[in-house]
């Protein structure tokens, strides 16, 4: 088994090399297709590790070779195949191989063509090693890699200054975070003595409750800002200046629920300490109600899709937090396929508009690109949670976590949010698919992607309907083997049927509103005139609650304004300066003795001498201290006295 | 009077003295040549009595490869001065200058 674990592995590694050597030379569709193979090869390794697992087989652990050892600091290059890496896994490799697919025909005009796919599949190669890895170092590595990754794919169209600055913003949003997610490694280890999970998480049995909860809160630091989490959210939408392929694979589907993923591999800490949990799905419950509201009015289809991301994985911190880490993966899972089909769905309607993302200047699409309607909305119903789709199986359980669990106020707050996300769903499928055809006037004509990336990306289609009632089953009982086994059941019969036939009755409603209000004839590209767009709620909403203004405002200018300070008084003045002085010094002794060298041979000579006498003076004057050392002493000792 | 030991070294001393001077004084190629020889012929007496002095053979020994070696570079110092006279017809110190840096 440990070979599929290193082809798994490296392949896409291999792939990335590859695309990269062809990195500077002129577009070859070869830089898309080797890599997308090799990540299919290491689906398939996936898979029969997969099947390995499943059919009752031992946790594959190989250590690869010794990493640091110094000390009593023992850091192997260890991975793992367990049952919650392999699902991770799953989804990582089966997301990116039909992302690498798809992004062969959507980045068909781009010049930079090799380099997308060297950096896509170096991506894949971070985010394995990082759910791979059985110690924090090694997840640390990877869940650095996958945000260099995901820097310089955001930025990908570098000469666009808004994609350089998105990515910077992503890049130095993480770096924040992962300090705190650096101290909260440092502290297991000061603690326990290791960074390998099983005997970390053995040790903390026996740690005091404050060290854990310190423990709990900086791991967790890291994993807010990695899963965009209130208040390190606001880069995960400017993240979407990137390709769509990129939002897709990254910014939905993988990196994004990393954050989800460490909660998940930590489980046996947050057990210890309920009360950071509790922490946990609050904030969880208010990111997605939090992102839900700034979904409804925004005027860009990829960044209402990344909002409902953001919405999601409150959805999966709110279960994670509430102990149902298995109910947490579940979803995690079960998003990666809808929302990465819903991103997808979403590039084929850019393509298709000349990358205009207003959808208020589109309308009626869906007589030319029937196949993208049905898949995307498939993909919203999916998300949405209407039975059987998989949403409901993995949306609706954390519903009932959180209403078995009696915590009632996250419980509502989340019904609520699941109507606001059928209702921002639809508003979008209404607004690009349905009702007048309002891109006419615009001088746009939309036209249906290629065939290949429709049948590519059709796979998520079939999993986002059937992943949730055939997979559910035999996930719970793949996963429980790692996981607390907590089923969630509400007692009554009848309270469950009403909650779930009242939660579906309510989506349901959302999405009619939606499509009765923006399918309209009347709708018409908002020009800010309407009542609406002066009230003060959509106000505060499109501007995302004046979050960005006030970051820019309040701590980026004054950041600025003490750097300038730091800059001209300590850099210029004192650090400068002395570098400036001691070059300033050796040039002038240069300048001042360089008459020495008067070509005169007497001079030279005259040098000579004085250099010797100064020599033989020093030589017998330290001979003479030598040997008088004891008298010397009691002189000096007889003034000090 | 017997003549002992610190005799020779005072010797060997004065002589080096002159000769220090003469190298720093001397404007002369050829002087400046007999100058140094002055210094090393006074190291090679004081060579040459502590050797006797100690009954070892190795001073006088050394003192040899001093001679020896004071002869070539003479012999290689003499010739550069000839072709030096022959081309600017002096052999003035301060004429030599043209390493000045």
């Amino acid at each position: 088994m440990e070979i599929y674990l290193y082809i798994a592995l490296f392949a896409p590694f291999v792939g990335s090399m590859f695309a990269a050597t062809l990195g500077a030379s002129k577009k070859t569709t070869i830089a898309g297709i080797i890599p997308s193979l090799l990540l299919f090869v290491s689906f398939v390794a996936s898979s029969i590790l997969l099947n390995h697992i499943l059919s009752g087989g031992e946790v594959v652990h190989v250590e690869m070779m010794t990493w640091m050892q110094t000390g009593n600091l023992y850091i192997p290059f260890g991975f793992v195949v367990d049952q919650i890496s392999v699902t991770m896994m799953m989804v990582v490799t089966l997301v990116s191989t039909i992302v690498h697919v798809y992004a062969i025909g959507y980045m068909d005009h781009d010049k930079a063509f090799n380099r997308f796919f060297a950096w896509l599949s170096a991506f894949v190669f971070s985010m394995m090693i990082l759910v791979m890895s059985d110690n924090f170092a090694g997840l640390f590595i990877g869940w650095e890699g996958v945000g260099l990754c995901s820097w310089a794919l955001i930025g990908f169209w570098y000469h666009k200054e808004s994609a350089t600055w998105a990515a910077n913003e992503a890049f130095i949003m993480n770096r924040i975070a992962d300090l705190g997610m650096l101290i909260g490694i440092f502290l297991v280890f000061w603690n326990t003595g290791t960074l390998q999970y099983a005997e970390a998480f053995a040790a903390m049995q026996f740690l005091d409750q404050e060290t854990l909860t310190w423990m709990g809160i900086f791991l967790f630091i890291g994993a807010m800002g990695k899963s965009a989490q209130f208040p390190l959210h606001t880069w995960l939408a400017d993240a979407m200046e990137g390709p769509t392929p990129v939002s897709a694979l990254i910014h939905a589907a993988t990196m994004v629920t990393a954050g989800v993923y460490l909660v998940v591999r930590s489980n046996e800490l947050y057990s210890l300490i309920p009360h950071v949990g509790l922490f946990i799905a609050s904030l969880g419950a208010f990111v997605a109600i939090f992102a839900a509201s700034m979904a409804l009015v925004n005027r860009d289809i990829k960044r209402v899709i990344a909002y409902s991301t953001l919405s999601q994985l409150g959805y999966m911190f709110a279960a994670a937090g509430l102990g149902a880490y298995w109910v947490a993966l579940f979803h995690l899972m079960a998003h990666a396929f809808f929302k990465a089909l819903l991103f997808l769905g979403a590039g084929n309607v850019m393509h298709a508009m000349n990358n205009e993302l207003d959808p208020f200047k589109m309308g009626g699409l869906g007589k030319t690109m029937k196949t993208t309607m049905i898949m995307m909305t498939l993909a919203s119903v999916a998300l949405a949670g209407i039975f059987p789709l998989a949403g409901f199986f993995s949306k609706d359980l954390i519903l009932e976590v959180a209403f078995v669990d009696h915590h009632f106020i996250i419980y509502t707050v989340l019904l609520f949010t699941a109507g606001l996300t059928a209702f921002y769903s639809f508003r979008i499928i209404a607004l690009i698919f349905h009702g007048e055809d309002r891109h006419t006037s615009l001088g746009f004509h939309p036209h249906e992607a290629y065939k290949f990336m429709l049948v590519a990306i059709s796979p998520l289609l079939i999993l986002a309907i059937i992943a949730g009632f055939t997979m559910k089953g035999t996930f719970f009982e793949m996963v429980t083997q790692l996981l607390p086994a907590t089923e969630y059941h509400v007692h009554s019969a009848l309270t469950y049927w009403i909650m779930t036939i009242g939660t579906q009755l309510f989506v349901i409603l959302a999405i009619f509103f939606a499509y009765k209000k923006y399918m309209a004839s009347d709708i018409k590209v908002p020009d800010g005139t309407s009542k609406m767009e002066n009230s003060f709620v959509y106000k505060l909403l499109i501007n995302q609650y004046y979050i960005p203004y006030f970051y820019e405002e309040y701590l980026v200018k004054s950041y600025r304004e003490l750097s300038t300070v730091f800059w001209k008084q300590i850099d210029q003045k004192i650090v400068d300066a002395t570098v400036d002085g001691i070059a300033g010094v050796l040039y002038n002794t240069g300048e001042n003795t360089r008459v020495m060298q008067s070509g005169n041979l007497s001079t030279m000579l005259r040098w000579v001498v004085i250099g010797l006498v100064t020599i033989l003076s020093l030589a017998v004057a330290f001979g003479l201290t030598v040997r008088y050392l004891d008298e010397i002493q009691a002189i000096l000792s007889g003034l000090g006295a | 009077m017997e003549i002992g030991l610190n005799h020779y070294l005072v010797l060997s001393t004065i002589l080096f003295a002159i000769g220090l001077i003469g190298v720093l004084k001397r404007k002369n190629l050829l002087l400046l040549f007999f100058a140094t020889e002055i210094l090393l012929n006074s190291v090679n007496v004081a060579f040459a009595a502590i050797s006797h002095y100690h009954g070892d053979l190795t001073g006088q020994m050394f003192a040899f490869f001093v001679i020896a070696i004071a002869a070539s570079e003479v012999a290689v110092g003499l010739g550069l001065l000839i072709v030096w006279h022959k081309r600017h017809s002096n052999i003035d110190l301060d004429q030599m200058s043209s390493m000045k840096g």
